[in-house]
């Protein structure tokens, strides 16, 4: 064995589904990996972007006379230049436009201004202080509260007779129904709950190189995208560009968590830079810039309701949100869902009724919208929901993991349609929560908690349990900027039995690379280090939306499936060639065709690729060559869902948490890797002590963001996080071929709510039902001293 | 990547030539040390120096030694060589207690004691460990060395008595006998600054406090000593209430600020709690109690 070759330490080297290491961790971990940041063209030029100090201010004039005198400067481009051509504006992902370069006014601090291309990265930067720009203060709207006050200043002027920060309002459920179960109720619970502006804060920053030909007008462009077909085809709608004449690639992606879904304003000056100058240009941010700029998530204000009978059955759940979307409308979500998947939010419960009513509006902050790690919404719902459970359980005096396997939606449920219109399409959710506690030793935890208390210690249990809903989506309701969500996938199998798979969807570190191999594997029973899985370049893979919302493995883990069977088919009809009987007497044994009742007669699969590629006849009405190609259409959304147990300490004197134990069962259906799906986990849930413990994008009241480096947004270590408890249950997708549904979002959907919870719950000696996120030790202590307040 | 703007960049061989270079460079050039301050700043062009003196050659103040009643440390310690020195740890396990908490391994690496407290940030840790130990500091120019007191080193947030053409080369703590030291800090995750962090020191005469002092990072614009903690414990047998009352007066003493590491009233709240429990390591220290 070489050292390329991947094991784990209990790698059987399954051929198919199993324990592996990942095929790309070795070009990863010796630094050989290919980031937009690594490629370097032949007289590349570098582009630097101006921005705005101010959140809200009329552009007076711009003076770019010194900077373009800059002797390494190639040019400097202003708003004005780019209306010149028509692209001073580009369309959002939802129907919103959003400002290349701003003429009029700035609408948030950081926005893009101007850009300037020099000889080098430094004297790009050096050249934007020589850039005067005149502003004229506008009072900037920061208060998500006072966006809709009748005297506030209207960010969106440029929109046709807009005259107030109104984007969207939305609702779903039954309203009237809801009010008639809340009106009649014995018990019902009201809370405000907060999910504050967080950002995905990949590793690798967003950037481009652009490179267009200038005889054949051909743009190549290396970027940072969870979504190259996509963006290619945004880019032809947009610039006008002919789509066959762009070709997008993503090189390994240094994590995405959504920030690398939407287009930014980079992307399209460098193209555009390109255009003008002919020659490459490459943009790459820098920290700050992505902090402070680029695709956030959350920002929910959601006062929560819940009502039930005074034995804890759960009968509805009511909310009203409002929701800050920043400068521009950027949510990356499908058209017919402005508020994600938020109609999620009735959680894994029966319920009777339940309604939501949503406000999104505008402030003078940065747009991106959803990004981040975010099932399009489904993080904020499950942490509304998984908090009011835990209020009416301290209203009720109840143990809120009873309140919860008292309310479950049970096993024969399943297809389970909510009072929002979504169709559960399969759980067994107490199995799951039994499994967790018993992990847990819920009991004994109980116990200890109850002695500490008596000694005046703080312990804090607390529970989550969450449904998701992934894998977008069914093309008949799904679509962004009118392409439907579904995705390709082509396998050709070479004449000596090698394989390789281009994939539509593109890993950012999810390992797609080994997942996919896998997949292929189990369905034709060739090893995984025989299949290359090619991904992330749009002239080398067939259509498909891209990896974003866990829907890697649902949609596009569904296809690779769906056209190894296709092979399959066709390698059955040869190997009855090739063994002289029909196809009917032939059984597959992963890997080998053998004739049935008679084992000895058979054939590999690779010795029927060197048949489909060689001499001699082929069965009737087939073609040479063994290859297939499929575009597969998700029936339905797959509902993954799990039980998450927290335990926190909290010092007295100090108000400093400290997280002693996580506890998380998943199930997310089949499982391909489980290693890979305990990294996913374990990811997600360092991710959630994050946002629940220090994360938060937060802005001063003249709008100056208050995050813009690691050292202001926290980010948690190893030192903040416990040694994760994973465990899992397997309840497959009915619908999905291999019953997987996906698992990339599960653990930072799953555990915010199971951190404050518990959390609150060891707060309970001083009377406190609700605490809202981050919980620093500040502002532990100010809810202990009964000041609890909002966070924005 | 974020950029500098341009500079140009000297390397001082000894500490003579590191403050010829001072002089003759002027008012817009700096001293480098382990850079883990005035780096970052100059990345985010909050600092646009015209002149970096990088003074990592100047082999003469890279060492922590006992001399004459004293403990001495030349400017160039870098934090790591504070965290692991026995003989620090022997007689001020203060530092050891802070240098645990102060940022990550990288930084401590490069990051140096001169570096810390010239650079004056309101939540440096050493600057409160020095404080705390009544350390002064040793400031050289061409024309000679001066000695300051903590006091008088600091002389706002980030600016020192240092001047424009003078360098610290070391840094000075008496030795006292029966001595005890402790630090606390609370901080919202590993590897960040203070939302406040507390350090004391106690001498002991017998069973009562012949000296002690704390000293706070975090609350105030500079870390500074408390006269009326020293009043408080001078004389004092050690005991819960003594603790409790001289957290009181660090309280009582402290002008915090709202901001995103906590409240006002918070890092109120935690200069009493935290000299509370930095007073009780020191004394515990200084009968032995504890390592
Ligand atoms: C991620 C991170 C986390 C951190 N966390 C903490 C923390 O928790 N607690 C804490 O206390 N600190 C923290 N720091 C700061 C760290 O300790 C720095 O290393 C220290 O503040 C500065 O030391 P330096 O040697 O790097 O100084 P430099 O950055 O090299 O210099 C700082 C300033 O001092 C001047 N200077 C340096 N040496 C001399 C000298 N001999 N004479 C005159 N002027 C001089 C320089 O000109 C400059 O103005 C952190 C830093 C980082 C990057």
């Amino acid at each position: 064995m070489t050292a390329t070759e991947p094991q784990a330490e209990t790698d059987e080297r399954p051929i198919g589904f199993g324990r592996l290491l990942r095929k790309e961790d070795p070009r990863l971990i010796r630094g050989m990996g290919n980031f937009v940041d690594d490629i370097q063209l032949p007289g590349m030029l570098h582009l630097a972007i101006l921005r705005s100090p101010m959140a809200h201010a009329r552009i007076v004039s711009i003076d770019k006379s010194a900077a373009e005198a800059h002797p390494k400067v190639v040019a400097v481009i202003t708003g004005e230049d780019l209306a010149a051509q028509g692209l001073a504006w580009m369309p959002t992902l939802s129907n919103d436009v959003q400002a290349v370069l701003a003429t009029d006014k700035v609408r948030f601090q950081h926005q893009e201004v101007a850009f300037v291309v020099a000889e080098d990265r430094y004297s790009a930067r050096d050249a934007l202080e020589l850039i005067i720009v005149d502003y004229e203060w506008i009072d900037p709207v920061i208060d998500v509260r006072k966006a809709m006050d009748a005297d506030t200043p209207v960010i969106r002027d440029d929109l046709d007779d807009k005259t107030d920060n109104h984007i969207f309002d939305w609702e779903t459920g039954d309203a009237a129904e809801t009010e008639a179960i809340f009106a009649s109720a014995d018990v019902v619970v009201s809370e405000e709950i907060i999910y504050p502006r967080v950002h995905p804060a990949p590793m690798e920053t967003c950037g481009c190189v652009a490179d267009v030909e200038r005889v054949s007008g051909q743009l190549t462009l290396w970027s940072t995208t969870q979504a190259p077909h996509a963006h290619r085809t945004v880019y032809a709608l947009v610039a006008g560009l002919p789509e066959h004449k762009i070709r997008v690639i993503a090189p390994d992606i240094g994590g995405g968590f959504g920030n690398k879904v939407p287009i930014y304003p980079g992307y399209v000056c460098a193209i555009v830079a390109s255009l003008v100058i002919g020659k490459p240009v490459k943009w790459m941010e820098d920290r700050t810039e992505n902090l402070v700029s680029t695709g956030f998530a959350r920002d929910y204000v959601m006062q929560g309701e819940i009502a039930a009978t005074k034995e804890g059955k759960i009968l509805a759940v009511r909310t009203n949100v409002l929701a800050d979307h920043g400068a521009f409308n950027g949510v990356a979500a499908p058209v017919k869902y402005p508020a994600g998947f938020f109609g999620v939010f009735t959680g894994s419960y029966d319920l009777e009724a339940a309604y939501c009513k949503m406000q999104a509006v505008y402030t003078n902050k940065a747009p991106g919208g959803v990004a981040y790690a975010c099932s399009f919404r489904i993080t904020e719902a499950v942490y509304l929901v998984e908090r009011i459970v835990d209020c009416l359980a301290y209203e009720l005096d109840m143990d809120p993991a009873e309140l919860r396997l008292k309310n479950f939606i049970q096993p024969d449920q399943f297809p389970y349609e909510t009072k929002t219109g979504w169709v559960y399409d399969s759980g067994d959710y107490e199995p799951a929560m039994r499994k967790a506690m018993e992990m847990a030793g819920y009991d004994e935890l109980r116990r200890e908690q109850a002695e500490k208390r008596e000694k005046g210690e703080l312990m804090g249990i607390g529970l989550a349990f969450f449904t998701e809903a992934v894998g977008a989506g069914p093309r008949k309701d799904m679509d962004i900027l009118g392409l439907g969500m579904a995705d390709g996938c082509e396998l050709r199998i070479h004449p000596t039995g090698k394989a390789v798979v281009r994939l539509s969807v593109k890993t950012q570190g999810q390992g797609h690379e080994t997942t996919f191999a896998q997949i292929v594997a189990e369905e034709i029973g060739i090893p995984p280090e025989d299949i290359e899985v090619i991904h992330g370049d749009t002239d080398n893979t067939p259509f498909g939306l891209g990896t974003y919302g866990s829907r890697s493995t649902p949609v596009s883990g569904a296809a690779a499936a769906l056209v190894t069977r296709k092979v399959r088919d066709k390698a059955q009809i040869i190997a009855s060639g090739m063994l002289e009987v029909s196809v009917a007497d032939l059984e597959w044994n992963k890997g080998s065709f053998s004739v049935k009742g008679d084992p000895e007669k058979s054939v590999t699969i690779q010795d029927i690729a060197m048949k489909a590629h060689g001499a001699g006849d082929l069965p009737d009405g087939i073609e040479g060559g063994l290859e297939a190609q499929i575009c597969y259409n998700p029936e339905n959304l797959t509902y993954p869902f799990g039980a998450y147990i927290c335990v926190v300490d909290i010092d007295p004197g100090t108000a400093v948490v400290k997280v002693r134990r996580f506890i998380a069962v998943d199930d997310c259906g089949t499982q391909i890797n489980p290693m890979i799906i305990e990294g996913q986990v374990h990811g997600g849930l360092a991710d959630g002590v994050g946002m629940a413990m220090m994360e938060m994008i937060s802005f001063d009241e003249d709008g100056n963001c208050l995050g813009g480096s690691l050292m202001d947004y926290l980010i948690p270590t190893a030192l903040e996080t416990p040694d994760w408890e994973t465990g899992h249950t397997v309840t497959p997708s009915p619908h999905h071929p291999i019953g997987a549904k996906g698992i990339g979002e599960s653990a930072t959907v799953g555990s915010p709510p199971a951190v404050v919870n518990a959390i609150v719950d060891a707060l309970k000696p001083y009377g406190i039902r609700h605490a809202d996120m981050p919980l620093t030790p500040s502002r532990v202590w100010e809810t202990m001293q009964g000041n609890h307040t909002p966070p924005i | 990547m974020q950029v500098p703007a341009p500079f140009e960049y000297e390397r001082a061989n000894n500490v003579a030539e590191a403050i010829a270079l001072r002089e003759r460079l002027g008012p817009e050039a700096r001293f480098i040390a382990g850079g883990h301050s005035l780096l970052p700043m100059m990345k985010l062009r909050l600092a646009n120096p015209e002149y970096l003196i990088d003074i990592n050659d100047c082999e003469e103040l890279f060492y922590i030694s006992e001399d004459g009643g004293e403990i001495r440390i030349g400017a160039m310690t870098r934090h790591r060589e504070l965290l692991e020195s026995e003989l620090l740890a022997e007689h001020f396990p203060i530092f050891r207690d802070a240098e645990e908490v102060i940022a990550d391994p990288v930084v401590r690496n490069r990051g140096t004691l001169g570096g810390s407290l010239c650079q004056a940030d309101p939540s440096e840790d050493l600057s409160a460990v020095c404080t705390t130990l009544d350390a002064s500091c040793v400031i050289k120019s061409t024309s000679g060395e001066r000695v300051v007191s903590m006091h008088d080193f600091h002389v706002g947030p980030y600016e020192t008595a240092v001047g424009d053409a003078e360098m610290l080369t070391e840094i000075r703590i008496p030795l006292k006998a029966n001595g005890g030291s402790a630090y606390e800090k609370v901080e919202r995750r590993a590897g960040d600054w203070a939302v406040v962090s507390s350090g004391a020191a106690v001498w002991f005469d017998g069973d009562t406090i012949a000296e002690g002092r704390v000293g706070l990072a975090a609350v105030g614009p500079n870390t500074t000593s408390i006269d009326p903690v020293s009043e408080a414990l001078r004389g004092a047998t050690p005991s819960e209430d003594l603790y409790q009352q001289v957290g009181e007066i660090a309280a009582a003493n402290c002008s915090p600020q709202d901001d995103q590491r906590g409240s006002a009233a918070y890092k109120t709240h935690l200069a009493m709690e935290l000299t509370k429990r930095a007073l009780r390591r020191a004394v515990a220290r200084a009968n032995g109690q504890e390592a």
